[in-house]
């Protein structure tokens, strides 16, 4: 009897241990799994590195562990809180800044088995030639840059190999989810949630709503169940319809 | 929204002119993705009749406007984060499924903001040294869609040429533009060469040739 539904997300994610590498899903604010975030604070990990599109805006979810100075390395392609560079310029967090098409294949691919493949995205680019500061060494110098990339010419044109993402574990957020581990997501929260999923080799998902095993029609499931071992309760808000527009003016 | 003009001279167009002028252009059923600024102010200068499907980073196949206030959703946002909503028929994919649709080809236009546009087609937009590095879609943006049009005043608040002969920020893509719209001319990207195809009402090519630094064929 398949079972993943957990009740105390604290004794769950006591199995992270600082230094590990996580793949989080969400796009700022929106589908970023927070309880998680929280309780790996709240438990005290360091020294972590994460994969995850932004930093977001303000002090919460990945903000929070950045405040808290619980991240070594951000692999990321739009950090934006003016606080991760500050860190980033003085040498205290490494930045590892990717294409955010490239990161999103990068995850999809670790999960998926390849371990790497060639893409055009940022041929030619200051993120391809081996220039651009992965950390600072704190008096202003840069003490190691981001690897140059094998390129390789594919119908005349240019392209970088670039490596599956394996990350020890995935955080995700859906909206609905069973006790199977199905999840399902609502609208443009769903975003980077499924590649997470796919990269991470042990995977917590926090739903919004627990629904029962066969609620979720097979063709609704966004995720199976194959890519998530733990399932916990977020801190509810029920989702909204979308307005559907009818102009720009 | 300020409608001064960029190059500081009595003829160009403004921001939303500028936009007006680019959404001429878009054909229906096109698929395109709008970057930040100037590129926000198109939708509502699309013409009527012609139905164009937006792309969001993000994973939304059908960007609407902003909803009224007390229908934001914190699940449907466009790709600036921005509260958003959808149009009739649209679609939501994930982020690998989003950047496939990009990078596979499957996006007819990519309208952005530029920093510097070289001859060739170069584009510089992400990141100016010593200025906070992120780089969202860009590079994928530019890397995959089927056009790539810079939209841009036609200098810089210093009235520097942003038309440059080689671009000094770092690069967003090599040799990926294919059109240019500025508040003095539109141009068109060939075979590695800059055109010049339309200048602004009241703007002599003169004007654009003083203000240009590439090089560039006049094709009028």
């Amino acid at each position: 009897m398949i079972d993943k539904l957990r009740d105390d997300v604290m004794s769950v994610l006591d199995v992270v241990p600082s230094g590990a590498s996580l793949a989080v899903g969400g796009f700022g604010s929106s589908g970023r799994p927070d309880t998680l975030l929280d309780a790996l604070c709240d438990l005290g990990r360091r020294d972590l590195h994460l994969i995850v599109n932004n930093v977001g805006s303000d002090f919460t979810g990945v903000g929070r562990m950045l405040a808290e100075g619980r991240i070594r390395r951000l692999t990321a392609s739009f950090p934006v809180l003016p606080e991760f560079y500050d860190e980033y310029f003085a040498g205290q967090v490494e930045l590892e800044l990717v294409p955010q098409g490239t990161l999103a294949e990068r995850l999809r691919a670790g999960g998926a088995g390849i371990p790497a493949f060639y893409t055009p995205t940022s041929a030619g680019t200051m993120l391809s030639d081996g220039t651009f500061p992965l950390r600072y060494a704190g008096d202003g110098g840069t003490a190691e840059c981001l690897p140059e990339r094998e390129v390789r010419d594919f119908g005349g044109r240019e392209h970088v190999l670039e490596y599956g993402i394996v990350a020890d574990f995935g955080l995700v957020k859906a909206y609905q989810g069973d006790r199977k581990g199905n999840l399902r997501f609502h609208l443009s929260a769903r975003n980077f949630n499924p590649v997470a999923g796919m990269s991470g080799r042990r995977v917590f998902a926090e739903i919004q709503e627990l629904v029962e095993v066969d609620e979720l029609q097979p063709d609704d499931v966004h995720l199976p169940g194959v890519f998530v071992d733990d399932v916990l309760l977020a801190a509810a808000s029920p989702p909204k319809q979308p307005t559907i527009a009818r102009s720009w003016t | 929204m300020t409608e001064t003009v960029g190059s500081g001279t009595a003829a160009g167009l403004s921001r939303e002119s500028i936009a007006r002028r680019l959404a001429q252009d878009l054909r229906d059923g096109f698929v395109v993705n709008l970057g930040v600024g100037i590129p926000l102010l198109i939708p509502r200068f699309i013409v009527p009749g012609t139905e164009v499907i937006l792309h969001a980073e993000n994973g939304v196949l059908g960007l609407g406007p902003a909803p009224p206030p007390g229908q934001e959703d914190p699940d449907l946002t466009d790709a600036g984060k921005q509260p958003a909503t959808l149009t009739s028929g649209a679609a939501i994919v994930d982020s690998a499924m989003s950047f496939a649709i990009v990078r596979g080809g499957h996006l007819d236009v990519t309208v952005l903001g530029a920093l510097q546009v070289s001859q060739h087609g170069d584009l510089a937009n992400w990141y100016v040294p010593g200025k906070n590095p992120a780089v969202g879609g860009a590079m994928d943006l530019v890397a995959g869609a089927r056009e790539v049009w810079a939209v841009m005043e036609h200098v810089d608040r210093s009235g520097r040429p942003k038309l440059v002969e080689r671009c000094t920020f770092p690069l967003t893509g090599r040799r990926v533009v294919t059109r240019v719209y500025t508040d003095l001319a539109v141009f068109h990207v060939a075979d590695g060469e800059l055109r010049l195809k339309e200048c602004a009402p009241g703007v002599p090519p003169e004007e654009v040739r003083a203000r240009t630094e590439a090089r560039y064929v006049e094709d009028l």
